[in-house]
């Protein structure tokens, strides 16, 4: 998984207008090979922005419908920052069902994963992935990808805030010390427990710099995030 | 029991969220004599209470606070970041999958069997929302009750000595201490599981409705 989405995310990185999120979505939607992923911006003026595989036709159809107050995905995800498995939600009134019907009718999925994310300044997203298939299936495709996707959806929003008018780009985070030092030692070789013992830490620390290194590389694996440090210069070996 | 509470939510449990605050001032004002600022409600707040956290709180039977910890992830703005970047390797640390623990209070009369549960509790959050690691802010006197109860945080560094001594660390949840703490705690793991799965919603049958 994580080899068929490194050069995805690298091409998310490298991404300069807002048309390229469209492609980086279908092509994400096609590795994780689910049936929908969608990306859904609102920001602190209530201005929505979307991109990702459902029917055109539902998309607007949601918007004329003002589905966005009925939505339990919007309700339950708005100021929350834990991923969130669609069964979970509460779908009991007639309005949530009669939304659930039709949004099935449209080809949406019976199973969904959302991730809030928080951006700056009031800023709201959700990354979503939508399937159909039975619970079991579901719940074991959530388990195997959970923490990718959470990965991916804050890449993803990051890469769209990029984007926003009248936004000034904030610089990306620099590793720490301590993040490059582990990140170099990865790199010339060293495995967990060498690189640890090196710089006189525990392996639990050490997990927590790598993850913390990955992130900021944008990376999905410490594979690809020793790859990023090395192509961007950041570490020298 | 135990309540998952965003701050958005603590206005409906006015007696828990006024006891919890009020605690906190005791145990980090009045007891530890940090620099926090009280209202004069009594209640300790700080910044990051204005973030919508998300709080563990451990609820006495007559609805007041015995225990808590507050929750964000490490993307956004965080105690750990904004403070003790020299204690975390010489700068922040950030990814969605780690989370901060902070303001870890026990009630003046709760027992280390409260820390147990609020440290099943933050299992629970892990294993649950796919958090791998939580760093921590904690006072030195904690340390000895997390040892106690099973689970003791790795620690990155110290600020101040004695009773000023302010502590970052990392947590780790394996199966093994989760028993540990269990028992300490004097509660099953399918309690404090029910506990979670009530706060965060129980299987609803999409596929059913549809």
């Amino acid at each position: 998984m994580a080899a068929q989405i490194a050069p995805i995310l690298d091409d998310l990185e490298q991404a300069s207008a807002l048309e390229h999120l469209q492609t980086v979505i279908e092509r994400l939607r096609d590795s994780f090979a689910v049936d929908h992923l969608v990306y859904h911006w609102v920001n602190s003026s209530g201005e929505q922005y979307g991109c990702g595989t459902y029917d055109p036709v539902w998309v607007q159809r949601y918007i004329d419908q003002g589905y966005l107050r009925i939505d339990p995905v919007i309700s339950g995800c708005f100021q929350r920052f834990h991923p969130v498995d669609w069964k979970r939600l509460d779908w009991s009134s007639k309005a949530a069902r009669a939304f659930l019907q039709d949004a099935l009718g449209h080809g949406v999925g019976n199973q969904g994963f959302s991730i809030p994310i928080r951006g700056p300044n009031g800023q709201f997203a959700l990354f979503t992935v939508n399937h159909s298939c039975d619970d079991a299936t579901w719940e074991a495709f959530t388990e195997r990808h959970r923490k990718d996707l959470i990965l991916v959806a804050h890449y993803f929003n990051q890469k769209a805030l990029e984007f926003e008018p009248g936004r000034t780009p904030e610089p990306a985070q620099a590793l720490s010390p301590r993040e490059l030092e582990a990140m170099t030692l990865l790199a010339v070789g060293y495995n967990r427990a060498q690189a640890a013992q090196s710089l006189d830490i525990s392996e639990h620390t050490l997990r927590v710099y790598i993850e913390s290194a990955r992130f900021k590389l944008g990376a999905l694996n410490t594979t690809h995030a020793v790859a990023r440090a090395l192509s961007r210069g950041i570490i020298v070996v | 029991m135990i309540r998952y509470l965003y701050g958005v939510e603590l206005d409906r449990h006015p007696k828990l969220a006024h006891s919890m605050f009020r605690d906190r001032a005791w145990q980090f004002k009045e007891r530890l004599d940090w620099a926090v600022s009280v209202t004069p409600e009594g209640e300790e707040r700080d910044e990051y209470d204005f973030l919508n956290p998300l709080y563990v709180i451990w609820e006495n039977r007559d609805g007041t606070h015995g225990g808590s910890m507050r929750l964000l992830p490490t993307v956004g703005q965080t105690m750990v970041n904004d403070h003790f970047g020299h204690l975390t390797g010489g700068g922040p640390i950030q990814s969605p999958l780690i989370w901060e623990c902070t303001r870890f209070c026990l009630s003046p009369t709760s027992t280390a069997r409260t820390a147990a549960a609020l440290m099943l509790a933050g299992g629970e959050v892990m294993q649950g929302f796919g958090v791998e690691h939580y760093v921590g802010v904690f006072d030195a006197r904690m340390v000895r009750i997390y040892r106690r109860i099973g689970s003791s945080p790795e620690i990155l560094g110290t600020d101040g000595t004695g009773r000023d001594a302010i502590s970052v660390g990392l947590w780790d949840f394996t199966p093994a201490a989760r028993t540990r703490v269990a028992m300490a705690a004097g509660l099953s793991t399918r309690l404090s599981r029910h506990w979670f799965t009530r706060a965060f919603g129980a299987d609803f049958q999409l596929a059913r409705t549809a």
